[in-house]
């Protein structure tokens, strides 16, 4: 039994499926930015199953400016959620309700 | 049958870990089981042939990013417990259904056209080296590249601005 | 393996580069300059946007390629650079003495403010998703940070996190589409992937799966409904400086994107796309007008409003063609200048922290404040959509490009929402004029930076008004070639 391409698509659709509900369902800020890094995962996943696939190396280098961004999104993130908690003591989101929906 | 054995193990871990991760109420236990999910990740890209960016992969997510979660949530002392699910219950619902929705398309989608025969990776042929990702880097992917040294700049001035206590 | 003809490419981006260089000699800079001197560095950012928009200009009818086919210098990509510097600057003058007031004066709020920029000028650049993707992020995450500025603020720290949250979740459906149509054409540049769908007609479902997930960053992005949830919160916390900004530069450069994305290499599978444009626009226009009629906050109404405006915006790009593009391109001009004047009264009338935003605030401005009422009647009546301003002729434009293409109904939807639209821009108007001062009445504070803007968006929404033809012709030179 061989591992194709669509094993590794299934799953990396699976991981991108489960960090997309996590962020539905969770509240905490820096609970949805993790379900957020497990759906880039999946991307990554992804991506790597193509190129490897094709034999292309374009691919993995998309890989490598995701890695770049996630770390910056991160980095610009948890400042954010710092910059919060000192004003509020929560990263709650249910409890941030100064403005309405 | 070896291949596979490894395939089905890493992605046994990184399925688990990233439920782990969306189910656990404690932030600390989450980003544990995320790091988890990396590693296994990064096992499959050395499966992929693509050494390299599995490389990358542990070093700079599960070394550097998941480090910095851990630094903060523990900052800020975040490891008490959640309330877990408390968004309202429509959301809830709603984005399950399309998160399922999601899946099994993409699922029926990838059987379908890739195929059973398709070759999960090329043996041989190694386009994930450091070399050949160092030669596109420089080459065809400059440009890209400067953008991103300035995408990580803005980055930088940026967390310093949110982050630092007094900036003047 | 340097570009062999890196003269050429050097000239293809250097606008970037000048912007690029000018934020990078800001930063430094503010180590030298003292407490209270930041006006001065506010003033080298506003002559490097100048610079860049003079290259801009001075590139206009070419058409260079660089880097491989990755970044295009054409009309389009220059029409929409030409619009984000002149946001830019309009925008800076916006900020200065507001940044005062709010005890925010800081450098790295210009350095920012340039970095969103460059990422919004090398989306319209873009000819390779990978440029694409990397501009949006540039922009997104300066952007970020500039909603969450005044950072003691806790309606600031909210906006920047919801938006932040709410961008890096769409960057990851912008993402994923990108993967699977990397995988099903081989390419991420747009000129490659045209050619695979050419040669290949089918290019299979996993394709389309991975166009619809695009789709839904894109959308996203321009903050369609039903994919708007929290974008009247991030705009009505961020400063309101960067509500202006945000409501017209990266929703600008998010089209400028989704447009070339979905009309270059997709234009075979147009059809199959414009259902789905169709649906998205027509939910945005109605959901965006009904919501922002019941808003008592002039912020929030206005970032309704702008969800609206992106709903107009996607009647254009249903259209397609010709006609389409070059509809669009003067309907984001026409309602950038619009806004951004709009929000230079806001400015006018605010006060410190989150004071001075009520719209029951407005009564008796025509009594009290006369200019300013008056230049704010010119803008609602624009944003509404009536002559003889900017906002009518850009309606016009693009519902005549909608009934040339053929969807009936989806005008027809357009007009019903701009009437109901009237209902709360014309609110305000009546508000000033038919009712009296409130006791502690809104006196504002003239500042010279929001008066300037306001001049130029006033002298430019009665221009374009009034004498359409000439940069009706220019939006037509820059509709791209296939």
């Amino acid at each position: 039994m061989t591992i194709t391409l669509s094993h590794y698509l299934v799953l990396a659709a699976a991981l991108f499926v489960i960090g997309l509900v996590g962020v539905f369902i969770r509240r905490n800020a820096i609970t949805i930015l993790m379900c957020i890094e497990l759906m880039l995962n999946a991307v990554n996943l992804t991506f790597i199953a193509f190129a490897s696939h094709m034999n292309a190396v374009d691919g993995l280098i998309f890989v490598f400016f995701v890695i770049t961004v996630a770390a910056a999104e991160v980095a610009v993130g948890l400042a954010i959620v710092i910059a919060l908690f000192r004003n509020r003591d929560t990263v709650n989101l249910d409890e941030l309700n100064l403005m309405r929906w | 049958m070896f291949t596979a054995f490894v395939f089905y193990l890493f992605a046994a871990v990184a399925l688990a870990g990233a439920l782990f991760v969306v189910l656990q109420r404690n932030p600390v236990y989450s980003a544990l089981a995320l790091i988890l999910t990396l590693f296994a990740v990064s096992g499959l890209f050395f499966l992929l042939n693509t050494p390299f960016i599995g490389i990358l992969q542990i070093l700079v997510y599960a070394g550097a990013i998941m480090v910095l979660y851990l630094f903060v949530i523990m900052l800020l002392n975040l490891s008490r417990e959640e309330s877990i699910l408390r968004a309202h219950r429509l959301q809830r619902v709603v984005g399950t259904l399309l998160g399922g929705l999601l899946l099994v398309v993409v699922a029926a989608v990838a059987i379908r056209q890739a195929g059973p025969g398709a070759p999960g990776s090329v043996p041989g042929a190694a386009p994930g080296t450091a070399e050949a990702v160092g030669r596109a880097l420089f080459s065809d992917f400059l440009f890209p590249f400067e953008m991103a040294s300035i995408l990580l700049l803005a980055a930088i001035v940026g967390a310093i601005v949110m982050a630092k206590e007094d900036l003047r | 393996m340097p570009d062999p003809n890196w003269s050429q490419a050097l000239r293809t981006v250097a606008p970037e580069l000048t912007l690029t260089i000018v934020a990078l000699i800001v930063l430094v800079l503010d180590l030298v300059a003292g407490r209270g001197r930041k006006g001065a560095l506010a003033a080298i950012a506003v002559v490097g946007t100048l610079l860049a928009l003079g290259w801009s200009v001075s590139l206009w009818g070419e058409r260079l390629v660089a880097y491989g086919g990755m970044v295009v210098a054409d009309n389009y990509s220059l029409f929409f650079n030409i619009a984000f510097l002149a946001i830019t600057v309009l925008t800076i003058l916006l900020s200065t003495s507001y940044l005062r007031r709010e005890e925010a004066d800081l450098s790295e709020y210009y350095v920012l403010l340039l970095f969103c920029t460059l990422g919004m000028m090398l989306m319209a650049k873009g000819l390779d998703l990978i440029v694409i993707f990397l501009g949006l992020e540039i922009l997104s995450i300066s952007n970020y940070v500039l909603a969450g500025f005044l950072r003691t603020r806790l309606q600031s720290n909210e906006s920047a996190l919801k938006y932040f949250l709410l961008g890096s979740f769409s960057s990851a459906f912008f993402l994923y589409g990108i993967a699977l149509i990397y995988g099903t054409t081989g390419s991420t540049n747009l000129g490659r992937i045209a050619q695979a769908l050419q040669a290949n007609r089918d290019p299979g479902p996993l394709f389309q799966v991975g166009m619809a997930l695009l789709l839904v960053g894109f959308a996203f992005k321009v903050a369609s409904v039903p994919f708007h949830m929290w974008t009247p919160d991030a705009y009505e916390g961020a400063p309101t400086p960067i509500t202006a900004y945000m409501s017209v530069g990266p929703k600008a450069a998010a089209f400028a994107a989704f447009l070339r994305v979905f009309s270059q290499p997709l234009a075979a599978m147009q059809g199959e796309w414009a259902v789905v444009l169709w649906v998205l626009a027509a939910l945005t226009m109605t959901v965006g007008n009904v919501v922002a009629i019941a808003q008592p906050n002039i912020k929030r109404m206005l970032a309704y409003s702008s969800i609206a405006h992106a709903g107009y915006l996607l009647v254009p790009m249903v259209a397609s063609g010709e006609l389409g593009t070059s509809s669009l391109l003067f309907y984001v001009l026409a309602y950038a200048f619009t806004t951004l004047g709009a929000f230079a009264v806001v400015i006018l009338l605010s006060r410190k922290g989150e004071a001075g935003y009520e719209i029951a605030g407005y009564a008796g401005l025509g009594y009290t404040h006369p200019v300013l009422a008056l230049a704010m009647t010119l803008f609602m009546l624009s944003l509404g959509g009536i002559p003889p301003t900017a906002g009518f002729v850009a309606k016009f434009y693009i519902f005549s490009a909608a009934v040339k293409a053929g969807y009936i109904w989806l005008t027809v939807i357009g007009v019903l929402t701009s009437a109901v639209s009237l209902y709360y821009y014309l609110r305000i108007v009546v508000l000033m004029y038919m009712r009296e001062p409130a006791e502690e009445s809104s006196a504002a504070t003239l500042t010279a930076g929001p008066l300037v803007t306001l001049a130029i968006a006033a002298f430019a929404v009665l221009l374009m008004g009034l004498f359409p033809g000439s940069i009706f012709t220019l939006a037509q030179s820059s509709v791209f070639g296939l």
